[in-house]
């Protein structure tokens, strides 16, 4: 359930926020989480739900390690 | 009737106001000796078989980033008929206006309809006007002839186990430009709608050999391949990375829960050609005007008879079938 | 190859090759349904390996009572009904609201909640009302949603709400299915509510959960890793936990800020699922407070089922697989759905004809 997409803020105003996915601009609600310019966000229902961490790539190699080393 | 800005019944009267606007619109765009001659049907001249098509065009917005329903009334059957290996040589076009339609915006879609078709290189021999009470939309018919090459046999039960699955560039563009504009997203997505008459005549000038075309309109290619497989009993086999899409059509579709396999197309084909051909398809296709992004995407095969099936990126198989429903956006 | 690529390599080659001991698999959520059927993640696994689909499409277990005073509401005089798509063609008793739109009533299709707010100001003796679905991942935006119309003081909106929370349902599901191991724990609900919402799940029903992401890559690992703990927990005793694989978007506690609003306006209650039936503090409903802004949830417990031979409650309990039933694909297709599982594209049932999986 629950359709979202990590996008990145481009603009910030009173109460929302302009987010860019690839090109596609949407005004965004925020004030669930702190932001600024530049952040990745999540974005689902025209809403900034969660504000994404950095590095996606190394915490998947990160956790099948931690898998493995649990045997 | 030059000073009126909107259409009202009084148009589709059959009277004067009806022989206004047909003087001071259409004919001012679609003139040609047999059109002008205003007769009660086109006599034209033609030899050898003939293909023969129709289509019916409702969209919303009537204008939208890279064409509008003039352009997308003359592509539509233009390509239908180019799908069989036919030349396209004449339309005919119905228009059916509901009251309080915008007469500069009927001027303009007219305008670009004219445009269009001698793009296409095809000819308007025939048309209607018919108003009715509404909210000012617009809805075009148009039916086309073309004369098919004696030797020539492209059809969709034609495709050859074996043969190379090309696609003439991005997958979703007109159906995600479109959407774009009804949900209100912000984006530069432009609708593909486009005529493929050149990229059509390229591969069988060059001597392709060509065993099926389609153009991959609503359903998209998901739905295409899966009909296709059917009508030749062969299975599709495609490569998920292989696909051509626009980065923003992807994002789009991520945003709207939409699949852009899924999604429209109103100036993109799908070839099947012998495997020994494909890459000289390829660049011809690239080399046409609207085939910038053209690309080699998978073979046909014997495995399943009626099957189409795509090899995902983490090496699953994900099975294909026809469109089930609208593709509207979901939250969930 | 890259490291990222021979990871994956490993985790399919155990999944193909397991031969111990059957073991199921949850996906409560129906994005995650949607994911396995796109990448073909089925199947990459072994005969011995299940996943099934749960019922974590807020359309789907939308009962029919609901979607009938949708309906009606639509139908009525300077009313609209304003919508995500993917309500649109659920059927009620009768018909959908797409059916009912065809016959003059008014429907709105939007994108965000939030848009309400626009339609609302730009026609203010209209009344419009939300069709408000949705799990944890949908409540904060209903939420902001509130504020704005209690801040601006908008009196022409209401919610009609079927909100629904995850706990309950788990809890159902692990009392009354019997066939379930462990589960993929629906990564957006997480991220605002953390992970550590399933730890006393987990805990009392001794069942891992794999918090999984939505990407091909991401969503193998959760997968992967899900089934191994299950095998871990049997083979040794390793107690089952709580284990988050979408670490980019959900942490621990989720966006606590949202957790306040939802809390402010909303207060649990029972709630009815289609195909289900009641599962108790399941749902979420507007405090008596704004109860003005409620256009009538209270009292839709109308769940029709359309033909007796669905079996849509055993799919949504994992108990049968939708190519169990016996109006699947014939009696029960997309376009003439009978249950719930049919009626969204993330319907399990939908989702099984769609790409025929079979298991």
């Amino acid at each position: 359930m629950c359709v979202a997409l990590p996008g990145k803020v481009v603009e910030i105003y009173e109460k929302d926020a302009l987010v860019d996915f690839n090109g596609n601009r949407v005004r965004a609600i925020a004030g669930l989480v702190p932001i600024a310019v530049g952040d990745y966000v999540l974005v689902h229902a025209g809403c900034i739900l969660q504000k994404l961490s950095a590095g996606e790539a190394q915490d998947m190699i990160d956790l099948f390690e931690e898998l493995e080393d649990a045997q | 009737m030059s000073q009126e800005k909107k259409i009202t019944m009084a148009h589709g009267s059959g009277g004067r106001a009806t022989n206004d606007l047909i003087r001071e619109i259409f004919a001012q765009e679609f003139s040609n000796p047999v059109l002008n001659a205003m007769e009660d049907a086109a006599v034209v001249p033609g030899n050898g078989k003939i293909a023969v098509t129709t289509d019916s065009f409702v969209v919303e917005p009537l204008e939208f980033p890279g064409g509008d329903i003039g352009r997308l009334s003359v592509c539509g059957t233009v390509n239908d008929l180019l799908m069989r290996g036919a030349v396209p040589k004449y339309i005919t076009c119905g228009f059916i206006l509901q009251e309080g339609l915008d007469m500069e915006l009927l001027r303009r879609i007219v305008h670009s309809l004219a445009v269009t078709a001698c793009e296409a290189g095809v000819e308007i021999v025939a048309g209607d006007t018919k108003v009715i009470e509404g909210k000012g939309g617009l809805l075009i018919n148009t039916s086309g002839v073309g004369f098919v090459q004696e030797k020539l046999c492209v059809s969709a039960a034609n495709c050859q186990i074996g043969d190379a699955i090309l696609v003439s560039g991005y997958m979703g563009d007109h159906h995600a430009a479109i959407l774009s504009q009804r949900m209100g997203i912000c984006n530069t997505i432009q609708s593909d709608c486009a005529p493929l008459g050149e990229m059509v005549r390229a591969l069988l000038e060059a001597g392709i050999d060509v065993h099926c075309l389609r153009d991959i309109t609503r359903g998209g290619l998901g739905t295409v391949l899966k009909e296709l497989a059917e009508a030749s009993q062969v299975t599709m086999a495609i490569e998920e990375a292989l696909i051509p899409v626009n980065a923003q059509v992807r994002d789009f579709c991520g945003l709207m829960g939409l699949d852009p396999l899924y999604m429209g197309n109103e100036g993109k084909l799908v070839a099947f050609v012998a495997q020994e051909d494909a890459g000289r398809a390829c660049e011809i296709l690239a080399s046409c005007a609207y085939g910038a992004h053209a690309a080699v995407i998978g073979r046909v095969t014997d495995e399943e008879p009626g099957s189409a099936y795509v090899n995902t990126g983490i090496g699953g198989k994900r099975v294909l079938d026809v469109l089930f429903g609208e593709g509207l956006p979901r939250i969930c | 190859m890259t490291d990222i690529s021979y990871k994956i390599t490993q985790m399919k080659s155990w999944l193909a090759a397991y031969d111990g001991p059957d073991i199921s698999v949850m996906e409560v959520c129906g994005s995650h349904t949607a994911a396995i059927s796109k990448y073909g993640i089925s199947g990459l696994l072994s005969p011995k390996l299940h996943l099934i689909s749960g019922p974590g499409c807020p359309v789907c277990v939308t009962p029919t009572g609901y979607i009938d005073r949708l309906i009606g509401l639509s139908m009525e005089a300077d009313t609209t009904v304003v919508t995500f798509g993917d309500l649109i063609r659920v059927p009620g008793r009768e018909k959908s609201l797409a059916e009912a739109k065809g016959e003059g009533a008014s429907v709105v299709m939007v994108y965000s909640p939030m848009d309400i707010l626009r339609l609302a100001k730009e026609k203010p003796a209209q009344h419009f009302v939300f069709a408000a679905v949705g799990f944890e991942t949908t409540a904060p935006v209903y939420a902001m949603l509130m504020e704005q119309l209690v801040e601006e003081q908008i009196a022409n909106v209401q919610l009609l709400t079927a909100l629904k929370t995850m706990p309950p349902v788990i809890r159902w599901l692990c009392e009354h299915s019997g066939k379930i191991d462990g589960f993929l724990a629906p990564g957006h609900v997480a991220a605002v509510t953390g992970a550590e919402l399933f730890i006393p799940l987990a805990k009392r029903y001794q069942m891992p959960f794999g918090v999984a992401g939505f990407g091909a890559e991401e969503l193998l690992l959760a997968v992967y890793g899900t089934f191994r703990a299950v095998q871990q927990y049997r083979e040794c005793g390793m107690a089952p936990t709580v284990k988050n694989y979408y670490p980019s978007v959900v942490t621990a506690q989720g966006n606590p800020c949202a957790k306040v609003l939802v809390e402010k306006y909303f207060e649990p209650c029972d709630a009815l699922w289609r195909g289900i039936g009641v599962i108790e503090g399941s749902g979420r409903r507007l405090k008596s407070e704004y109860a003005g802004f409620d256009a009538g949830s209270e009292l839709l417990m109308e769940d029709h089922k359309k033909n007796q031979a669905c079996r849509c409650d055993q799919i949504l309990m994992g108990r049968a697989l939708p190519g169990d039933c016996p109006l699947f694909g014939t009696g029960c297709t997309p376009l003439h759905p009978q249950g719930a599982c049919m009626v969204s594209e993330e319907g399990s049932c939908h989702q099984y004809l769609m790409f025929h999986r079979t298991r």
